[in-house]
């Protein structure tokens, strides 16, 4: 099993026909993934890749059954098309969009709340490479040869971070249950906590491995998570040891402004909390492994 | 972005922030004659520089006369300010701000932050003004007062109240307290603010509320649709480095170490840094040229690094996903044949076809240094600054 994703939930591409949506569409389509269709406001009724163009997500749904969304809209857009996705009753949504405004993504969460819990979208980024499940799907703009399929659970805040990761572990035997981007920003869709909570119900993980990195609240809450409600075990790579204090680290949410979001920090409220810590980024492929033998 | 003091004022004014009169300087004669016009008997010189903490640094002067407005002014302008906030260089003072002297009863500390635990736009306030946050959190932490402003009706004036009364404001004071409270919210919300800072917000002797110092910074990302705020740029605030990287796509923040990095994506860049760290060196930059990894972005990424002076070594780690490495293995030699790099450089290659891309670099005759794993480039990139920056303390 994975979470979120597999070879038969039905996806649709928000930004469909634009250059971006279209190659990464394409990709997805190539690795496998349900792609069903797409969304083009004013290219309703068109074909495009071999799939049905269609002017709202609202009428996708309605003709494809599509279950998830993935979003390749410019960031001026991104946020009403997330909304939109939310509003016509997509289940998980991937935002790759990089440089939406920050009290954008505050009324998108807003927004969010209408609905009960059970009932509320997924969202995933903005500012993330995707997620993907090995071997059955992906939604994003990872190169997917690179993942192997398998138990350990991904969570990441950065993308090419996270395929040193994957490429470690490929290299040393160990595959991927399902790896999800969380994204680089500083107000994002959905948390590590959020996911962790996926993989520990997911009957194909084994393990869980987080990458997070400097800024802001998620990786403390992560935390209290795996202490009060965990049962497997968290491995966590915590990126930015050498940040100064107050500076942007290419991420808008890689800034360290208050207490306890400093990498040094975070690294020991997850090692308090019973997470594995793994210290160096060369040794993602190492610690899973010896981790996977003490189970 | 940050903008000056007086713009942030500016700002704030529009949305019914009371401020005291002021007028901007960019001579001493200019200041003077600012003094001249704003009248009175006793004037504030303020440096504008994009920090805080300028009062401790000796870059505010309280002046009696048109004639000391003039002398502050002269000691000041065209001079670095070094603060807390601004590391050792300083910032360049190319203007100043002339306002009145406000006659202080009471200072009280005044923000609204983009809180990401809240994912809400918070306020933020203290009655202990004058001092920065983190001081108050340590020394009296029960003194601040959060609430945090539901984003789909914005800020009621019952907050603002409920805010005011914490703050001790009498009921006289309580209509201009409400309005000075939701000016500064409505400044952050319309105009993408990330933060609006008053410190300190003042009570005067006669009983009226004044944003003494004020602070504004905006989120990069809304710049699009707010060209008025954009417009308020002051290049000479900002690294000439950084910028000129922002100018050509790419991220870049200097560091103090020796070894240059060339990395995509922030995280891989972050993490490589930390690996360099591990093996007993020093990053010189953070510098993400992005996920494509392009001949044309690794040039500007070797001028780049190259224009600091204290880089001993590159460190080139890129990981091709959807581009090969192949490709970004004929842009690295492209690259470093386009530019004569005068250090060593060691190039890291991982992802699609990364056999080939190593092959070519292999076979290449430029004269660098590749590595397999992240570790064995940190290590041969500390190695081999080393070795570099001892050669050069013989010659």
């Amino acid at each position: 099993m994975s979470i979120f994703l597999d070879e038969k939930t039905p996806v649709i591409v928000q930004g469909y026909t634009g250059r971006i949506g279209s190659f990464h569409a394409q990709e997805m389509i190539d690795y496998g993934t349900n792609v069903v269709g797409g969304v083009t406001p004013g290219k309703g009724g068109e074909r495009h890749l071999d799939r049905p163009v269609f002017n709202t997500v609202k009428d996708a749904v309605r003709d494809t059954g599509a279950e998830a969304s993935v979003v390749f809209v410019p960031p001026p857009f991104a946020a009403d098309t997330i909304m939109e996705a939310a509003d016509a009753g997509i289940r998980f949504c991937v935002c790759v969009t990089d440089g939406i405004p920050a009290q954008d993504m505050m009324r998108v969460k807003r927004y969010m709340r209408r609905y009960r819990r059970e009932q509320r979208m997924t969202l995933t980024g903005p500012n993330c490479a995707g997620t993907i499940s090995p071997g059955k799907a992906m939604m994003g703009i990872m190169p997917g040869h690179i993942y192997q399929q398998g138990n350990v659970g991904l969570i990441g805040r950065s993308g090419t971070l996270g395929y040193e990761a994957a490429s470690q572990m490929k290299a040393m035997g160990i595959g991927i249950s399902t790896s999800v981007g969380i994204g680089g920003d500083p107000i994002n869709g959905s948390a590590f906590r959020d996911h962790l909570e996926r993989f520990e119900e997911d009957p194909d993980t084994k393990l869980v491995v987080m990458i997070g990195e400097i800024g802001g609240p998620q990786e403390a809450e992560a935390a209290a998570f795996v202490r009060d409600h965990m049962q497997k075990p968290v491995l966590a790579y915590i990126a930015g040891l050498t940040a100064p204090r107050g500076r942007t680290m290419g991420h808008a949410g890689a800034i360290v402004t208050s207490a306890g979001e400093s990498a040094a920090e975070k690294v020991e409220i997850l090692r308090a909390a019973g997470v594995g810590i793994i210290l160096r980024p060369s040794e993602f492929g190492n610690a899973v492994a010896q981790a996977l033998q003490k189970l | 972005m940050d903008i000056h003091e007086y713009q942030a004022k500016t700002l704030l004014a529009d949305f019914g922030m009371p401020i005291a009169k002021g007028g901007i300087a960019y001579s001493p004669e200019q200041a003077a004659y600012r003094a001249k016009e704003l009248g009175g008997e006793k004037w504030v010189v303020k440096a504008q520089i994009h920090s805080g903490a300028r009062g401790k640094a000796g870059g505010i002067k309280v002046c009696g006369s048109e004639n000391e407005v003039m002398e502050a002014a002269n000691a000041l302008l065209g001079r670095r300010l070094a603060t807390n906030q601004t590391g050792p260089q300083g910032k360049l003072i190319g203007r100043l701000y002339i306002e009145e002297a406000t006659d202080i009863a009471r200072e009280i500390y005044l923000a609204f932050v983009l809180d990401r635990a809240f994912e809400r736009i918070v306020c933020v306030a203290s009655s202990s003004g004058g001092m920065d946050i983190e001081e108050i959190a340590e020394t009296d932490p029960d003194a601040i007062v959060r609430v945090p402003i539901e984003p789909a009706v914005g800020m009621q004036d019952f907050q603002a109240r409920e805010i005011a009364f914490a703050l001790g404001m009498e009921a006289s004071q309580l209509a201009e307290a409400v309005k000075a409270l939701k000016a500064c919210y409505r400044a952050f919300r319309d105009l993408d603010a990330t933060m609006v800072e008053v410190n300190p917000l003042v009570v005067t002797s006669d009983g009226r509320i004044i944003a003494l110092d004020a602070k504004m910074g905006f989120d990069d990302n809304a710049l699009f649709r707010r060209p008025q705020i954009s417009e308020l740029r002051d290049k000479s605030q900002e690294d000439a480095r950084e910028m000129n990287a922002a100018d050509r796509g790419l991220s870049y923040v200097g560091l103090d170490g020796n070894i240059g990095c060339i990395i995509n994506g922030a995280g891989l860049a972050m993490a490589t840094m930390d690996m360099i760290k591990h093996v007993g060196g020093e990053p010189a930059n953070f510098l993400d040229i992005g996920g494509g990894a392009s001949p044309d972005r690794v040039a500007k990424a070797f001028n780049l690094v190259l224009s600091d002076e204290g880089v001993d070594a590159i460190l080139v780690n890129i990981f091709a996903g959807i581009n090969r490495c192949d490709w970004v293995a004929e842009g690295v030699i492209q690259a470093m044949r386009k530019l004569d790099v005068p250090v060593p450089v060691v190039v890291r290659l991982s992802g699609t076809n990364v056999e080939l891309g190593r092959q070519i670099l292999a076979d290449s005759d430029i004269d660098l240094i590749t590595a397999d794993t992240l570790a064995e480039a940190a290590e041969k990139a500390v190695a081999s600054a080393n070795l570099h920056q001892s050669a050069g303390a013989q010659t």
